[in-house]
């Protein structure tokens, strides 16, 4: 099978347009549903459980990859506020960093991906930080 | 105090509650495939996930950590969590039994505000922790 070339460091900087998500009573409560979460405030689709960010996708121009090749490695979140229905959430991620590692897998490559959030005035709400493994 | 312990005084230490989660379900990986946006098949297709070396579906990593972020919420109230960090370790598949267990690393007083730094971790029915992490809340 061909393998991919590993992503380039020429990738570091690059980042999403930034987009404007609506969180949404319905979605608040389905994605509480499917984590069989108990809090009544996202069962009730008040707040968002704290990993609804995940739910906020964008795409960095030039940066593809096989998703069935990817490992999530890890995952931070820093919230300044929970989110509610009905925010409207500026949000942009871009490319922190790329680096080659050799670990028990072989030749891996890491994709940091820096996440924020903000209000439409600008104030933070959250930021995330994603570790992404490519084999 | 914390939410889920308002009977005790946590320091440093301290063990938390545990959570049990109910068994992870292929429909459940289905689900939350839909409500995440992640559609990565190798959570919902045996067969993509054969193609890629594994033996049949995997659990999405956020899913674990969603557990814990609703343990956070359980524990201190959702408006208190202030980071949630981890780090997936173990693949997780349909048919195993989470459970969020944690501990108190240290207690901090911050603008008034005291806030808990926690360790939290989900393990399975073999004791195994596929999904370690830090975390850190607020009480009152």
């Amino acid at each position: 099978m061909d393998q991919p070339p590993p992503l380039s460091r020429d990738l570091i900087g690059r980042e999403s347009e930034v987009v404007l998500f609506e969180v949404e009573r319905g979605a608040i409560r389905k994605f509480a549903e499917a984590v069989q979460d108990q809090t009544p405030q996202s069962l009730r689709g008040d707040i968002a459980p704290p990993t609804f960010p995940t739910t906020f996708r964008m795409t960095i121009p030039g940066l593809t990859f096989d998703l069935a090749r990817v490992l999530h490695g890890a995952q931070e979140y820093r919230y300044e506020r929970p989110l509610r229905a009905g925010d409207r959430v500026r949000c942009r991620v871009r490319v922190a960093d790329v680096y080659q590692r050799t670990g028990r897998l072989g030749e891996m490559t890491f994709l940091i991906l820096a996440m924020d959030g903000t209000d439409e005035s600008g104030s933070p709400i959250f930021t995330g930080t994603t570790t992404a493994i490519l084999r | 105090m914390l939410a889920a312990r308002p009977d005790e005084e946590l320091d440093r230490g301290s063990a938390l509650p545990d959570l049990r989660k109910p068994p992870i379900t292929k429909l459940q990986l289905v689900k939350y495939a839909g409500a995440s946006g992640d559609y990565n098949l190798i959570h919902t297709d045996d067969e993509t996930a054969r193609s890629v070396g594994l033996e049949g579906v995997i659990a999405h990593g956020m899913l674990s950590m969603a557990f814990l972020g609703e343990y956070l919420c359980w524990l201190a109230g959702p408006e208190s969590v202030r980071r949630l960090s981890v780090r997936f370790k173990e693949m997780v598949r349909p048919g195993d039994v989470l459970t969020c267990r944690g501990r108190v690393k240290e207690r901090t007083t911050r603008d008034a505000v005291v806030q808990l730094q926690l360790e939290v971790w989900a393990e399975n029915q073999r004791a195994e922790r596929v999904t370690i992490g830090e975390a850190e809340v607020d009480i009152t």
